[in-house]
């Protein structure tokens, strides 16, 4: 069964290459065969997990090595493959919602005549994903890692005549660098301390080492994370990234690729439990971001930001889970998996609402869509009682055990944590019940645009309600199917390491609170925007309101830090290089074209002349031979 | 036995003539030198006896089967092992027969084959009066622009001699890295220089600045031949002898007797050392190295160019042959004086070649500079007196001669209506006109410069390792410093053929005959195989480096 696992890549790879190099010859048939091939991938996933929960939950890894990369002494680099529970997860999370989507964006990019090479670039997203969580060792995960971040530039700048979405990829794919970077110095010091960055190994003998350089690598494979999974301080490129196509918003930056820092970190679980300066940094970020995110997404007006702003929160409490250590791993991991089906089915139930009212994304100009697009809006509906907690539901078994896990970290700590994990609770269900409302209930607010079009809302063709229905369904019962049994923590057990923890209140009170503070933020959302009508232009607001609008200023302090910054000391070095550097290499250069010229003089084409230098040059050999001997 | 040899025949000469014992030759060993030579005499007579007409094809003929059958003869000598285990002093003691002798002469061979081609062509000019014609002049004798020239011309006469002019300097160069004694290693020098000179002076067109070049060439070098034979008589002076053996042994004191005609002399060292500075600078002559370089560019500017790839590609290997054997063979024990000495030619030759060549406005000049150049980079092997100094020169001269040869029949191609347009400005936007030729001149540039998945890189990688192992590692920090200058004017060359607008009255490319297309083809063929898979050859070198003594 292992040998599949290159196939898992292959499949996409291969439907990448066929579009990417095919020309318009398969532009009729490139989506189709776009998304069989991720189809197959599905299915291939599905025989290894049927194989696999045929074994012994501490047999189930499997492993492929395909080719040695770089066999050289002392630097080994193969294209291996590793298949595990976590792996297994990811592998069919991403393949399960990559295939839905793929079929989604046949409906929604039918009129776009660069479709092939969408979906080309969609098959190249999902192969590059499939290497980043198969990779059985760092090297191979940063080729992965680089691969998605390629993928995302690509297709955030998709429409690229739009000079905004080419700032946007340039700005995601700008950013994504600066952890980048980090996970290539966390890769670094991996080789020189342990000598291999095969996981293996590494992760082995990551408890023998200094907690000094494990801290380093931690904090390192923490901007990484960062930079992949839009947390703070690198969270400024997500809201931007909404730029792109709805469906890669979905797949990329909101079910997949945007977790693949929770992945790194719950990989790396052995290095992070032997540095505790680290995991409490992940956690400070996560707890941050949470709030962050949720709070940007309580003042955006364009849906689809207001959802990025709540992607970049849930992963925060993601991260938050994973910084907790082994109470937490599961849990971040579980939350994943729900966050993907139930974000993916909003992001696509956002499309479809643009798709129906000529992709206008400012909800002040929606309003009483329920009744034009019902089954967007029962599956959103779904979506957003999952999200926002509601019993019985996928997120209110994730999300519930996350803060449990946060307040078990015990000590102040853990009072925080939990605090902060409960007002992102709050905060979350106000800002969606505000997204819910605004979208579907009150009166309807569009009006015709410039051209004097009027938008007329439907429903969207089968090709995109079906996925919307089919992530529903997900977003309903995927929790309590993980939850109920502990089935998910068992399941994953083998791979993350699990303490169960013990909050200092009981688990029932917990819950109670979570649930209290969902129905307060609902009850909030429902007075300012359910009550009272909402304005079509957005009011001025409070000072809050309108920093939060400007994503909490965080371009203008990348601005102001970064980019003057930079540039100033780009300009001070461009002055040192003008000045010093090119002044001694001019001069130098100058100097010897100079010496060249005099030099070329001698040769005058006089034999007489050349006699004399041959002879000269005699006596100063005979001299120097003499010499040689004197000394 | 040589010391004998030469002592009895000094010693007996007043005794009855019936005495003197009969050479004993060793007609296998010599075999490569006789072959060319016996061909170089049959072209001779082809010369008087041939009408005309046919001789054109058949002194061609007659070349190229030579000098293949004297490689074959070479490669023969080689698998027959008398470069390692056989190897030995044949002809009474006048040649070595030993590994570096034998890859020389095969390189010299080789590189000759390829050069003779380009001798050969005849498709590059227009036809003059309905006759085809090569680089050479109708009638070498007529003077420029008489009515005799115009004659000649119009019979559509061809100097033919150049090809047995030709095999005479090949038997000179296949002998000069194999004499073993001085002797024999001044007549080689002559036996190769005299035709060469000859040679620079039959150029088709610009008549007047080739015969000027060859004037020169032959004013210089017989100047640099006196002061060779007179540090050869100090030599004698010294030792007794002229045997590079027996000389090796008086500088060891491995020899006391005296030659009673010499005790004054002999073992005096300020003659040994006076000696061997006169005779470093004719070698140093030949190979061209700074400040006995002047020559060069002249005449590499003057002389038909097929001849000026010939010269800078087989007389260089010669002549650095020569240099290896006499300072490994003759003087190993005065290393610590001849190091320095050397160590001061090589720099000056590196820097100064590099430095000069950057102002020059013509490609050959510029090529001539390039070689002198490369002289220097090849002193740094020889510098390392080690084994592995040998192996890498003689690896260098075989990847360096192909390059030239290849280059030069490249400035062949490139032609307006007077000619060759050596002029650099007419070669601007070139690979926009003749992408190919272009391209393949680059291939050539880029080796000279040294840059890696080249021969040029390979051959410069050996030397500088072998310096820096032996003990010279100022020297190639020099080197490396040089290679960057020289690496501005090879690329600028390539910038000017890639990324100028071509001129408006630019030359044309000729589209030359099989004969250059071969010897180009061998150019870039054996400048990429030798520095995609140089082990092969690095390791035929290093078999071929051990000298006999």
């Amino acid at each position: 069964m292992e040998n599949l696992i290159a196939l898992l890549i292959g499949a996409p790879l291969l439907g990448a290459a066929v579009l990417l190099c095919g020309g318009r010859r398969l532009d009729r048939a490139g989506h189709w065969l776009g998304t069989l091939l991720a189809a197959v991938s599905f299915v291939i996933g599905l025989a290894l997990f049927a194989d696999m929960l045929g074994k012994a939950a501490d047999d189930r890894a499997m492993h492929q090595h395909l080719f040695s990369w770089i066999p050289v002494e002392g630097f080994q680099a193969d294209i291996a493959f590793q298949l595990d529970q976590l792996s297994m997860t990811f592998v069919l999370l991403i393949t399960g919602v990559g295939t839905l989507i793929h079929v989604y964006s046949i409906g929604y990019m039918e009129h776009d005549e660069r479709r092939r090479r969408f979906f080309g670039y969609l098959n190249l997203f999902v192969a590059a994903m499939l290497l980043l969580v198969l990779a059985d060792n760092y090297l191979l995960l940063y080729f992965g890692w680089e691969g998605v971040g390629l993928a995302s530039y690509l297709l955030i700048g998709f429409w690229q005549h739009k000079p905004s979405a080419a700032t946007a990829a340039k700005k995601a794919f700008l950013v994504n660098r600066v952890g980048d970077i980090g996970l290539s110095i966390a890769i670094m010091l991996m080789f020189t301390t342990f000598g291999t960055f095969a996981f293996g190994p590494v992760l082995e003998s990551a408890g023998e080492t200094g907690e000094g350089t494990l801290t380093a690598i931690g904090l390192m494979l923490l901007l990484a994370a960062c930079g992949k999974s839009a947390q703070v301080p690198l969270q400024s490129w997500l809201g931007d990234a909404m730029e792109g196509p709805t469906p890669v918003s979905a797949l990329i930056h909101a079910a997949t690729m945007v977790t693949a820092g929770v992945y790194l970190i719950v990989r790396s679980a052995d290095i992070f439990n032997a540095a505790p300066d680290a995991q409490l940094v992940v956690t400070i970020v996560g707890a941050v971001t949470l709030l962050f995110g949720a709070i940007v997404g309580c003042a955006k007006d364009d849906i689809k930001k207001a959802l990025a702003g709540s992607t970049m929160s849930q992963i925060g409490y993601m991260i938050l889970a994973a910084g907790l250590g082994p109470i937490g791993y599961v849990f971040a991991i579980m939350h994943l998996v729900t966050h993907g089906f139930f974000k993916a089915g909003l992001f696509l139930g956002a499309g479809s609402v643009m798709h129906g009212m000529n992709d206008e994304v400012d909800m002040r100009k929606y309003g009483g869509l329920r009744k034009y697009m019902p089954v967007t809006f029962a599956t959103f509906g779904l979506g957003y009682l999952a999200i926002i907690g509601f019993p019985g539901l996928s997120g209110f078994f994730s999300k519930d055990k996350i803060i449990e896990a946060a307040f078990a970290k015990g000590g102040t700590e853990g009072w925080i944590l939990g605090a902060v994990t409960l007002l992102g609770a709050a905060i979350t269900a106000y800002y969606m019940t505000r997204v819910m409302l605004m979208t579907f209930f009150g009166e309807k607010r569009w009006q015709p645009d410039e051209h004097g079009h009027e938008p007329h809302p439907h429903e969207s063709p089968k090709s995109m309600t079906v996925p919307m229905i089919l992530l529903a369904f997900g977003s309903v019962f995927a929790g309590g199917i993980f939850g109920i049994g502990d089935r998910f923590v068992n399941w994953l057990k083998p791979v993350t390491d699990y303490e169960h923890g013990h909050p200092p209140i009981s688990a029932m009170a917990v819950t109670s609170a979570t649930v209290a503070v969902m129905v307060i933020g609902v009850g909030l959302a429902y007075l300012q925007y359910g009550r009272r009508p909402v304005p079509v232009v957005a009011p001025r607001g409070s000072l809050l309101t309108r920093a939060a609008r400007r994503d909490l200023l965080q371009d203008d302090f990348n601005h102001a830090v970064f980019v003057t910054g930079g540039t100033h000391l780009t300009r001070s070095l461009v002055y040192v290089d003008h000045s010093l550097v090119d002044g001694v290499v001019n001069g130098t250069a100058a100097g010897v074209g100079g010496l060249s010229g005099r030099l070329r003089k001698l040769q005058n084409g006089h034999v007489r002349s050349y006699a004399v230098s041959m002879f000269g040059g005699t006596a100063v050999l005979i001299a120097a031979t003499l010499l040689m001997r004197a000394v | 036995m040589n010391a004998l040899a030469v002592h009895n025949l000094w010693t007996t000469a007043a005794e009855p003539l019936n005495k003197i014992p009969a050479p004993k030759i060793e007609y296998t060993q010599l075999a490569p030198v006789l072959i060319v030579v016996g061909a170089a005499v049959l072209g001779i007579l082809a010369e008087a006896f041939v009408p005309r007409k046919g001789r054109y094809l058949a002194q061609v003929f007659l070349s190229v089967l030579a000098l293949a059958a004297a490689f074959a003869a070479v490669v023969g000598l080689a698998a027959g092992g008398y470069g390692t285990t056989r190897a030995g002093i044949a002809a009474m003691g006048a040649i070595a027969v030993d590994g570096p002798a034998l890859f020389l002469q095969g390189t010299i061979l080789l590189a000759s084959i390829v050069a003779i081609l380009t001798f050969a062509e005849r498709r590059l000019d227009p036809a003059d009066h309905g006759h085809k014609v090569d680089s050479f002049a109708a009638e070498a004798a007529a003077v420029p622009g008489g009515d005799h020239e115009k004659a000649a011309v119009k019979a559509g006469f061809t100097t033919t001699e150049v090809f047995p002019l030709a095999l005479f300097a090949i038997a000179g160069m296949l002998v000069f890295p194999a004499a073993n004694d001085l002797l024999t290693l001044f007549i080689a020098l002559e036996v190769f220089s005299l035709p060469l000179y000859l040679l620079c002076a039959v150029a088709r067109r610009k008549r007047l600045m080739s015969q000027e070049a060859a004037v020169k060439y032959f004013l210089l070098g017989a100047f640099s031949s006196a002061f060779l034979l007179f540090g050869i008589a100090l030599l004698y002076g010294y030792a007794g002898s002229v045997s590079y053996a027996t000389i090796a042994d008086v500088v060891d004191g491995a020899v006391t007797s005296v030659n009673p005609a010499l005790a004054g002399t002999m073992g005096n060292d300020v003659l040994l050392l006076i000696g061997f500075a006169l005779l470093l600078m004719g070698l140093l002559f030949k190979v061209g190295a700074v400040p006995f370089h002047m020559w060069t560019p002249d005449v590499y500017q003057g002389a038909p160019t097929p001849v000026t790839g010939f010269m800078a590609a087989a007389t260089k290997v010669a002549a650095f042959g020569a240099l290896l054997r006499l300072l490994y063979v003759v003087l190993p024990g005065l290393t610590w004086d001849w190091r320095p000495v050397m160590w001061g030619v090589a720099i000056v030759t590196m820097l100064g070649g590099a430095v000069v060549a950057i102002t020059q406005t013509d490609i050959k000049r510029l090529l001539a500079y390039s070689s002198i150049a490369h002289a220097g980079f090849l002193l740094a092997g020889v510098i390392a007196a080690t084994p592995s100094g040998i192996s890498s020169v003689l690896f260098y001269l075989g990847a360096y001669s192909f390059v030239t040869i290849g280059a030069f029949a490249v400035v062949t191609l490139v032609r307006d209506a007077g000619g060759e347009a050596t002029h650099l400005s007419k070669w601007a936007g070139l690979g926009r006109r003749s992408p190919l030729v272009a391209a393949v001149f680059a291939v050539f540039l880029l080796a000279f410069a040294g840059i890696p998945l080249t021969s040029g890189f390979s051959g410069k990688f050996a030397v500088f390792k072998a310096a820096a192992e032996g003990g010279a590692g100022a020297l190639v920090v020099v080197g490396v410093i040089a290679s960057a200058v020289a690496a501005f004017f090879y690329i600028r060359v390539i910038v000017l053929m890639f990324f100028s607008e071509p001129k408006a009255d630019g030359p044309t490319v000729a589209v030359p005959s099989a004969l250059t297309t071969v010897t180009i083809a061998a150019g870039v063929a054996v400048t990429l195989v030798l520095g995609l898979a140089p082990q092969y050859f690095l390791d035929l070198a290093s078999q071929a480096s051990v000298f006999v003594r």
